[in-house]
């Protein structure tokens, strides 16, 4: 009887002082940033640098700059594990805080996404994800919250396909020729099936879909029936843990690493390190940020780190996912402010902030004066194309470090694509009983 | 003093034999009810409904669902989560391709479905038991795990492999706000708990503690064997259809495999072991343990204004919480539910204990 009083008054104080801290975050001049992230579990040692990135930059803004236009910079993190029932919990902690409540969100799983961009045409807080979520969302007439900036994984995948019909010497060339694709058996790694299964049919090439359970530590099943196939090309479409352990079987199976060609996210430091010498040669896509340092990260160890204000180690900041973590929170900095062009330099609400990131132009002229050189592709986009902007090359890993192979910029080709988006979003909007956004309208 | 049933004479066998013999237990559980269904509206907050209270009921009908197996009947399944995955993705198959289904219908159904594929992994039950049996529903969970993920029929062939329906709507209303979505839910769990109390002390639940206690001795009384243990399946697994058509519906909005894993089968197992086996009241004490205390602890560092990174008090948070799992376990091995007994047993004798 005691114990459980005593647990009841315990609660009753937690709720109590939930309710205070709610109210004692009603201050101006603040735009606040949720931070979802992921510092635990399988998938940290590629949440981590990207978590660093961000909350980097967005240290780097407040201390440089006074902030966006004078509106200080808050945030705050919270752990999902790349779980999507916590990443939804977090969702819900954090869209509320904060004078104007969050500015955006960033989940950094697809998972998160497809549960979040349900929430998000009720909650009016736009949703950037940088290179993953959904391919269909490209489509802002209907996914009018989800800014997939700077690429797909239908965008990858179809990049991928260009790569390897150059080196063979024409897309006509594939023909007959075996693919496969060792994929994380979850909707990241599903994503870019259908339009592999499209490009396929095109240039008849057969495709190989070997699925990898989470957390993907176990592969000997899958690298036994590549042994078998012997395809001419491996796509890995892996995260975390999980592409180490393929390059590693992929050693001991002694399947070539020069024909293996990694996503963006399966090609970072610590997806080649703990293969060792093995992992030289392979290749992966390079979106937004590829490895080293510009003059960004001189202003991010000078303002930030100089301090003691770090979120990691000095020497990490430059690496692959480190830096994809700073373009996307640029990414989102721009879109505050482009936005408070229109609505003045004030805390922005969700809604104000879609406007902004709907109406963003990034140029080489705005990267060079950002301190991106190198670490950015210009992005464009529009009421109509939430992506704006596709293009990547391949990077190498040579043993030490990623060289980005020259004359490899590719860019997605919108003709296979957009009807592919269309008829997804469409049957999305259906399912949903969604009304399409008339852009022609909104923008007047 | 006040927790006494001196001078409430039943003179009926209706009035011995209903639900809450004590009138006091009957005006509690009126007034607790009340103040779910009108007072925590105005209460609790957005944050609170959706991350808090919502996944709170539809595991405390789950946990309840498999309490049935375990507690009552004594089968122990570790694949429980399947028969969840089994109902949502029912549910979403008679949503998509039959879409002028009242949702009510639609839930019926999917707890239907459950139920029957419930049955099916239930059989191996009548020739093995205690740990061996647990293995074998275990089955379940990786058979239907592969399903779902492979066979692409049961997604709409949607290219990711994630399915996501939408809104619920009920005869015109709408359920999207998040409290419209408690007040559906507890509508539910109230009804499914009223069902399940009565199953436990009718003919059927007296069957199946009669297995769980003593299978031989059960089956020399009387009691078909068979028949006890593939309707405890069955109902177990059609409560666990149910709660999963919920927690993808309403909760979750969009999901994939994965939200039906391993480790939501022994999550739910969890509950019932730390909310008492046994008991539907332990079902909800359970499930609040495991839903919401993770999230509290996960948010005290911060509360307090503790100046401790998100790895470790993410690192914390899971430390904190096996430890109070094992507190529990020591201090009163038969669950919460146990010292809620205990409890009431003090209550009785207060302020005068012998």
């Amino acid at each position: 009887m005691d114990s459980r009083l005593k647990a009841g008054l315990a609660y009753a104080a937690l709720a109590a002082s939930l309710a205070a801290s709610d109210a004692a975050l009603a201050q101006a001049k603040e735009q606040f940033f949720p931070v979802l992230v992921y510092r635990t579990g399988p998938y940290a040692p590629n949440g981590v640098p990207f978590a660093n990135g961000y909350v980097d930059y967005l240290k780097l803004v407040n201390a440089r700059d006074g902030g966006i236009g004078g509106v200080k910079i808050t945030f705050e993190e919270c752990e999902t594990g790349y779980a999507t029932d916590r990443g939804v919990e977090c969702y819900e902690r954090l869209k509320g805080k904060g004078p104007t409540g969050a500015t955006v969100f960033q989940p950094l799983s697809t998972g998160i996404t497809f549960a979040v961009t349900d929430k998000s045409f009720s909650d009016r807080i736009p949703i950037i994800t940088a290179g993953y979520g959904r391919a269909d969302s490209v489509d802002g007439t209907i996914f009018g919250w989800n800014f997939p900036l700077g690429g797909t994984y239908w965008d990858a995948a179809d990049m991928l396909v260009q790569h390897i019909g150059k080196k063979e010497g024409g897309l006509d060339k594939l023909k007959g020729k075996k693919i496969a694709l060792v994929y994380h058996d979850s909707p990241y790694g599903k994503e870019p099936i259908a339009l592999l299964q499209e490009r396929a049919k095109m240039h008849g090439f057969e495709l190989l879909l070997l699925p990898v359970t989470h957390p993907g530590v176990e592969q000997k099943a899958t690298w036994l029936q590549i042994r078998q196939n012997r395809p001419d090309y491996v796509f890995l479409w892996g995260w975390g843990v999980m592409n180490s352990t393929a390059i590693k079987e992929a050693v001991a199976t002694g399947y070539p690493r020069e024909k293996m060609y990694g996503v963006w996210w399966s090609g970072a430091e610590p997806d080649v390190t703990p293969a060792g010498e093995g992992a030289k040669g392979y290749n992966a896509l390079v979106f937004l940020a590829p490895a080293g340092q510009g003059p960004v990260h001189k202003e991010i160890l000078k303002h930030v780190y100089d301090k003691g204000q770090g979120a990691g180690k000095k020497e990490e900041v430059g690496e692959v996912l480190y830096n994809r973590g700073l373009t996307a929170a640029l990414l989102a900095v721009e879109g505050v402010k482009q936005a408070q062009v229109k609505y003045g330099k004030k805390p922005l609400t969700g809604e104000q902030v879609r406007w902004g990131l709907e109406n963003l132009t990034i140029d080489q002229a705005s990267i060079k004066k950002l301190g991106f050189t190198g670490f950015m592709t210009p992005v464009s986009t529009s009421c109509v194309d939430h992506a704006g902007g596709r293009t990547a090359s391949i990077h190498t890993w040579d043993g030490k470090k990623w060289d980005v192979q020259p004359g490899t910029v590719y860019e997605a080709d919108m003709q296979i694509l957009r009807p592919m988006i269309r008829a997804s979003a469409q049957k999305y909007a259906s399912e949903k009983k969604l009304t399409q956004r008339d852009c022609a309208k909104e923008a007047n | 003093m006040f927790y006494r049933e001196n001078g409430q004479f039943k003179s009926s066998y209706r009035a011995d034999q209903q639900m809450l013999p004590i009138l006091q237990d009957r005006i509690f559980m009126l007034v607790l009810a009340a103040f779910a269904f009108l007072a925590v509206p105005y209460l609790a907050s957005d944050y609170l409904f959706l991350s808090i209270l919502v996944p709170f009921l539809i595991l405390a009908l789950a946990a309840i669902g498999l309490n049935l197996l375990v507690g009552y009947c004594g089968q122990i399944s570790i694949g429980h989560a399947a028969f969840m995955a089994v109902g949502a993705y029912a549910a979403y198959n008679l949503v998509v391709r039959a879409p002028e289904l009242n949702f009510l219908v639609v839930l019926v159904l999917a707890g239907l479905m459950a139920a029957a594929v419930g049955m099916v992994f239930g059989i191996p039950s009548l020739r093995i038991k205690g740990l061996y049996l647990a293995v074998a529903t275990l089955a379940a969970q990786f058979f239907m795990d592969w399903v779902f993920a492979r066979v692409k029929w049961f997604t709409n062939y949607e290219h990711s492999g994630s399915v996501s329906p939408g809104p619920i709507e009920l005869f015109g209303w709408r359920i999207d706000t998040p409290v419209e979505k408690y007040e559906f839910l507890l509508a539910i769990l109230i009804v499914f708990t009223i069902i399940a109390k009565n199953l436990v002390r009718g003919h059927l639940g007296r069957a199946w503690m009669a297995t769980r206690d003593m299978d031989v001795a059960a089956e020399v009384i009387g009691i078909r064997p068979v028949y006890a243990k593939l309707t405890a399946f069955g109902i177990s697994s059609f409560f666990c259809g149910v709660a999963g058509a919920l927690w993808g519906f309403v909760h979750l909005g969009s999901w994939e495999p994965l939200a039906f894993n391993l480790t939501l089968s022994l999550n739910l197992l969890f509950m019932i072991i730390i909310g008492g086996m046994g008991s539907i009241l332990g079902a909800y004490f359970g499930a609040a343990f495991i839903v919401a205390l993770p999230v509290l602890l996960n948010q005290i560092p911060q509360m307090l204004g503790a100046p401790i990174s998100t790895a470790t008090a993410s690192h914390l948070e899971s430390m904190i919480f096996g430890a109070l799992i094992i507190l529990f376990l020591i201090v009163e091995p038969n669950g919460l539910a146990r010292l809620w007994a205990l409890g009431k047993e003090k209550l009785r004798l207060w302020p005068f204990p012998h």
